[in-house]
């Protein structure tokens, strides 16, 4: 455990220097939410009523960025064979890495909360859904992102590669994070703890399957 | 078995020799029975199997009419499609246990073939929407947009394998992706009980057993022809990736041979260069102490010895411009 922490801590160190996170990765969010915005003509209505699928959309594309990022900061500087070659086991090394996406998101989704409440007039009618969605979707858009970012990263064609991998692989988390978001911000009448069901079952499989499978993708690329 | 036969040995060198082509004897007899099965198909399809002219309890019709027609074709290409990703998944799991390029190449023949399948579905689908919906595709159909999403994690996949890498690092990546889209199959195959308001999608026909006679054994028939095009496709495509794999190694192979023997006769050369070189500095240099003994000892010498220093000095750079070359 202490391992996946430093690891984590490691990569949330370089980013608060860095300031990518905090100069580029949240103001493409906000733009994202403000182009979306224009694109349906700015209806109050219609923003209120696609809140839900505008913010999950805003964030796999965010998460896009920053998986990227990740990824391709490490490899740069060498720190990823620095990091293998440290002994390290390989779903250590995955979970810390989820584990740093995982934060970024998390902040990042929290600025976004407040940016859909005010552009886009949304009402939190159940917050613990919300929350409780917004945990667990990011916790299997974390994997998956780490996973195929290092996947994509070692493939020479990272930045067209990994849009058309990563995007197809979480449309279960983006539909069924949607529905049940938009139960929590009472857009849409389902039974949004059902599509949570759904949320878990896809995260969960997405953070198994990157644990057991990023070792073999680790030694492709040494 | 060519001895058991009383067959004469074949000869080494033959056996030695990759096949030009992906055909044998079985997969020309699976291509005929594969053409027999799709004229079969057509007949039962579009001649002997009626309509789904079906009416409803006050005599109005609910039938699909000859739209039903497009199902002989949809259903079994969405399921053959999924067993092609199944077999991509199994096969991407054994080489990541095994490293076996007998796997890794089933896994690739299996996504390749399964997204044809899954795209034929996804448009026999939508010609068979639009007449039964009224439209071509429609947002709210969760079977409809997973499938698509499954064809294109696929093709995801698919992108992995085309890309130019070390074998090992590309097989080994493409098995990860084979593994984790497997994920999505049976996210798709039960959305439609799951989400029963989200879907125009029918439950599973055969589940429900509403079709019977000359329909039922045409979509059982479809699944056969369906079965006999995937498996002719999946060994064809199979050899198709075995021959690319070799003949890339081939390559690979006569490429090294060439550096190999071009260094060998640049290393020849300046072998040869050397040596002439060495020879003509000690014919210069024994003609110089001749003279030096001749007449003037000490002087002549010198002059000697500078003679053997020049010509060392011109045979060392012939020899870094040989280098250099």
């Amino acid at each position: 455990m202490r391992s996946v922490l430093l690891i984590a801590a490691k990569d949330l160190r370089i980013e608060l220097r860095s300031r990518v996170f905090l100069y580029q990765v949240i103001p493409f969010a906000i733009t994202t939410l403000v182009l979306l915005g224009f694109a349906l003509d700015a209806d109050r209505a219609a923003l209120r009523n696609f809140s839900s699928g505008l913010y999950w959309v805003t964030v796999m594309l965010a998460a896009l960025l920053t998986a990227q990022r990740s990824v391709s900061l490490e490899r740069s500087s060498g720190a990823a064979d620095a990091i293998r070659l440290s002994g390290v086991a390989a779903a250590k090394i995955f979970a810390g890495k989820s584990l740093a996406l995982f934060v970024y998101l998390i902040v990042l989704e929290l600025l976004m909360v407040l940016g859909i409440v005010v552009l886009y007039d949304a009402t939190l009618t159940d917050a613990g859904l919300a929350a409780a969605t917004a945990v667990v979707a990011t916790l299997g858009i974390a994997g998956a992102g780490t996973l195929y970012g290092v996947l994509a990263a070692g493939s020479g064609v990272g930045e067209t590669l990994l849009p058309v991998l990563l995007l197809p692989v979480l449309a279960p988390v983006l539909i069924s994070a949607t529905r049940a978001f938009g139960d929590a911000l009472g857009a849409s009448s389902v039974n949004g703890w059902a599509w949570f069901g759904l949320v878990g079952l896809c995260s969960l499989l997405y953070m198994l399957l990157g644990g057991l499978s990023y070792g073999p993708i680790l030694e492709a690329d040494s | 078995m060519r001895s058991l036969l009383g067959l004469p040995a074949r000869p080494a060198s033959k056996a030695a020799e990759a096949p030009g082509h992906t055909g044998s004897r079985s997969t020309k007899l699976l291509g005929l029975a594969l053409l027999a099965g799709v004229v079969a198909l057509c007949l039962f399809a579009f001649v002997f199997s009626p309509p789904d002219s079906r009416t409803g309890p006050e005599g109005t019709p609910i039938g699909q009419f000859d739209a039903v027609r497009i199902m002989y074709v949809h259903v079994p290409s969405a399921v053959w499609g999924y067993v092609g990703f199944g077999i991509c998944a199994l096969g991407s799991a054994v080489y990541l246990l095994k490293r076996s390029a007998w796997w890794d190449r089933l896994a690739h023949a299996g996504a390749e073939i399964g997204v044809v399948f899954c795209g034929i579905s996804i448009l026999t689908g939508m010609i068979w929407g639009r007449p039964v919906w009224g439209t071509w595709w429609d947002w709210g159909d969760v079977r409809l947009v997973t499938t698509l999403m499954l064809s294109l994690v696929y093709l995801g996949y698919l992108a992995v394998r085309s890309l130019a890498a070390a074998p090992a690092a590309r097989e080994s990546r493409s098995a990860v992706l084979g593994i984790v889209g497997v994920v999505l199959i049976p996210i798709v195959n039960r959305s439609v009980d799951w989400w029963e308001d989200r879907t125009l999608h029918q439950k599973s026909t055969l589940e429900e057993l509403r079709i019977e006679d000359l329909t039922l054994f045409t979509l059982v028939l479809g699944f056969l022809v369906g079965g006999l095009a995937f498996a002719w496709l999946l060994i064809h495509r199979f050899r198709v990736a075995w021959l690319d794999a070799e003949a890339e190694n081939s390559e690979m192979l006569a490429a090294i041979e060439e550096r190999r023997s071009e260094a060998s006769t640049l290393n020849g050369t300046v072998a040869q260069e050397v040596a002439g070189t060495a020879t003509e500095a000690e014919g210069t240099g024994t003609g110089a102490e001749g003279a030096g003994t001749g007449a003037e000892g000490a002087g002549t010498g010198a002059t000697g010895a500078t003679g053997r220093e020049g010509t060392g000095a011109t045979g060392r750079e012939r020899q870094m411009e040989a280098s250099r070359r």
